[in-house]
């Protein structure tokens, strides 16, 4: 177990390593940044100045290791307001974690709970029933959806806020009643492609021969599906929430964050891109890649201690 | 052949050859025939994937259409598409004249919504292409080498695997919007629809290669890959010829997967801004443009929304068709 362990952290560096360097490459490609920052109108002199003041003239190695030097040790700014940019994230981060945890636990129950009774219920009219839900449910893009409910139920009905966040410290029922039109927006797709995961799953193993020995021994259809049937074929749903919940964290919910306005990190990367403002874009790019990263590596190892047959 | 066949009639293996050796074998059914009767039988996947075929001549007859609503896709009257009060004018639902409305600067929602289609169908359909080709190649090449081969393409996946998508497409969106692309032989603008289909080309490829290098990986150690090497074919010879026809069901099964997720990318990365530019339409930069709009003019948001959702809703549907059809017992899955 140490051993994997170990073996896994190393990787882990490893990959983080390289994310970081191929997110400062990619910037490498925009043609002049300095005209970011000075503006149409600047003269040579103070475009050189620039330059200078900001490193864009030093060799290309130098500046990875100053660019990093500077997002780790939290120094960063932005080109267009200046800003801290760490500081903006970690101001950012608390809409975006109320985000994925609520739709985390909304997508994950529903989810298994759907596919639990499609498998069930194969071929009958309530698994067709859910069916179609996830297919409509995967085919809608999620800001349109999010955008019709903000607009009919927020706006409409006034049923709900329309978008925009508040914190939970300040009024944590205004933060429910905010939350709750994104969470579902989210969750859609989700629910939709769990359910139909763990529908097929379950179908594949409920002919296995241990579940046979489970009825044999006469235990009951329940205790079958639940004990037996659902706890393996749960290992895949296990490893897609993982993933999905890290890139949600890590400002994967771009759209969900920008319908409606819930100021997130990742709605942060989608106005930075707009302004063509680089450092925080690059800050949340490998904040993003980086917690999927890390939140798979402890899955893998939570997936170790539980199944000892895995290794990986 | 006329017969009603059902799946389980090439399964039994109680057929005994009744041939003498080196005599041609009877005609049998191929199993993507077979699929095909299969298929044939799924009157919803059926139905879904008219309606997909539906929209899609449509919106290649996009410059009929906009010849008999006199609009070009980018031409803008505000005169008669806006209402008393300054805000454009919802559907008229007469063919010549603002069927589907108008939009903040007084195009025709209806030609655009054809011609958007268009972009977004090309870009979805060339994203995949682009998906299919290198997941097939990188797979094939990771599962057959294995090795330090297999090393380098894995971790290439794993790298792209890490990045949340839309956060990737953005960013690249950004710079290759930006600077173009310059590939030495061709030198694509940053406005062309190649840009945004690279970009989602390349971002979804570890979801298609992946699997195809797992099934590669068992299949090497099969019997026909030895019998292969002993006849001495060469290792592209088998790559090709032995390989690639028994990953085909595979890739069959995710075309339509990788279809919908690239038309469903590219509305999210147009609506932020790194998909297609405009004044170019799609369906995702026109539901952006529908929803800054808002709370005025909801059709400008609605029209191409729900356009969008059946495309993909059809896409989906007789995707699945297919699937089930190929795959009856569901082998092949995502791995997420």
């Amino acid at each position: 177990m140490g051993r994997f362990i170990v073996r896994r952290v190393i990787s882990l560096i490893g990959v983080l390593i390289a994310i970081t360097i191929l997110v400062f490459a990619l910037f490498q490609f925009l043609p002049h940044p300095e005209l970011q920052l000075a503006g149409r109108f600047a003269s040579p002199a103070t475009l050189a100045h620039i330059r200078h003041q900001w490193g864009f003239d030093r060799p290309i190695y130098i500046r990875y290791v100053d660019t990093m030097k500077l997002i780790f040790t939290g120094k960063v700014i932005s080109y267009d307001q200046q800003l801290n940019v760490d500081h903006e994230l970690v101001q950012r981060l608390p809409a975006t974690i109320s985000l994925a945890v609520g739709a985390g636990i909304i997508w994950l129950s529903t989810g298994i709970l759907f596919g639990l009774i499609s498998a069930w219920r194969a071929g009958r009219w309530s698994d067709r029933a859910l069916t179609v839900l996830s297919m409509i449910g995967v085919s809608m893009p999620v800001f349109f959806l999010g955008a019709s409910l903000s607009y009919y139920i927020g706006d409409k009905l006034q049923f709900l806020p329309a978008s925009d966040y508040v914190s939970i410290g300040s009024n944590p029922w205004e933060w429910l009643k905010h939350m709750i039109m994104p969470w579902f927006a989210l969750s859609v797709l989700f629910i939709g492609v769990y359910s139909r995961v763990l529908r097929s799953t379950i179908l594949d193993t409920i002919n296995d021969d241990y579940v046979r020995t489970a009825r044999a021994k006469g235990l009951s259809e329940r205790q079958v599906m639940i004990r037996h049937v659902l706890r393996n074929s749960m290992i895949p749903i296990v490893s897609l929430f993982g993933l999905d919940f890290a890139s949600v964290i890590g400002g994967g919910a771009i759209l969900t964050e920008s319908v409606f306005n819930l100021q997130g990190a990742g709605q942060f990367a989608a106005t930075s891109v707009q302004q063509l403002d680089i450092p925080p874009v690059m800050v949340i790019t490998i904040f993003g890649a980086s917690a999927v990263v890390i939140i798979g590596a402890l899955v893998d190892v939570v997936y170790a201690m539980l199944d000892p047959r895995i290794r990986l | 052949m006329t017969t009603s066949a059902t799946g389980t009639e090439l399964e039994a293996g109680a057929w005994t050859p009744d041939h003498a050796p080196g005599e041609e074998l009877p005609p049998g059914i191929g199993p993507y025939r077979l699929a095909l009767r299969r298929l044939r039988r799924n009157y919803v996947a059926l139905a879904f994937g008219a309606l997909f075929l539906v929209i899609v001549i449509l919106c290649i007859l996009a410059p009929v259409y906009s010849h008999i609503a006199h609009m070009g896709p980018n031409d803008e009257n505000v005169d008669q598409a806006t209402n008393a009060v300054g805000l454009p004018i919802g559907p008229t639902w007469k063919l010549s004249h603002f069927f589907l409305g108008a939009d903040s600067v007084g195009r025709d929602v209806a030609v655009r919504l054809l011609y958007g289609g268009r972009n977004s169908l090309i870009v979805g359909a060339l994203a995949t292409l682009i998906t299919i080709v290198l997941a097939t190649v990188l797979g094939i090449l990771a599962g057959y080498f294995r090795g330090p081969i297999d090393g380098l393409i894995s971790r290439a996946f794993e790298l792209i695997w890490a990045f949340p998508i839309y956060l990737l497409g953005i960013v690249l969106g950004l710079v290759l919007g930006l600077s173009g692309l310059d590939l030495g032989i061709v030198k694509i603008g940053g406005n062309s629809l190649l840009i945004p289909a690279l970009i989602i080309g390349v971002i979804t490829t570890p979801y298609v290669g992946k699997p195809i290098r797992g099934q590669v990986l068992g299949l090497r150690e099969r019997e026909f890959i030895d019998a292969a090497r002993q006849q001495g074919l060469s290792h592209v010879q088998i790559m090709f010829s032995e390989i690639l026809p028994n990953v085909t069901s595979t890739i069959i099964v995710f075309i339509p997967l990788v279809l919908a997720n690239a038309i469903l990318t590219e509305a999210g990365l147009s609506y932020l801004g790194a998909g297609v530019r405009p004044p170019n339409p799609s369906w995702g930069n026109m539901i952006g443009d529908g929803i800054h709009l808002l709370p005025a003019a909801v059709h400008t948001m609605l029209v191409p929304g729900i356009m969008l959702t059946l495309c993909v809703l059809g896409i989906n549907v007789f995707g699945d068709g297919v699937r089930d059809a190929l795959d009856p017992r569901a082998k092949i899955r995502i791995e997420h």
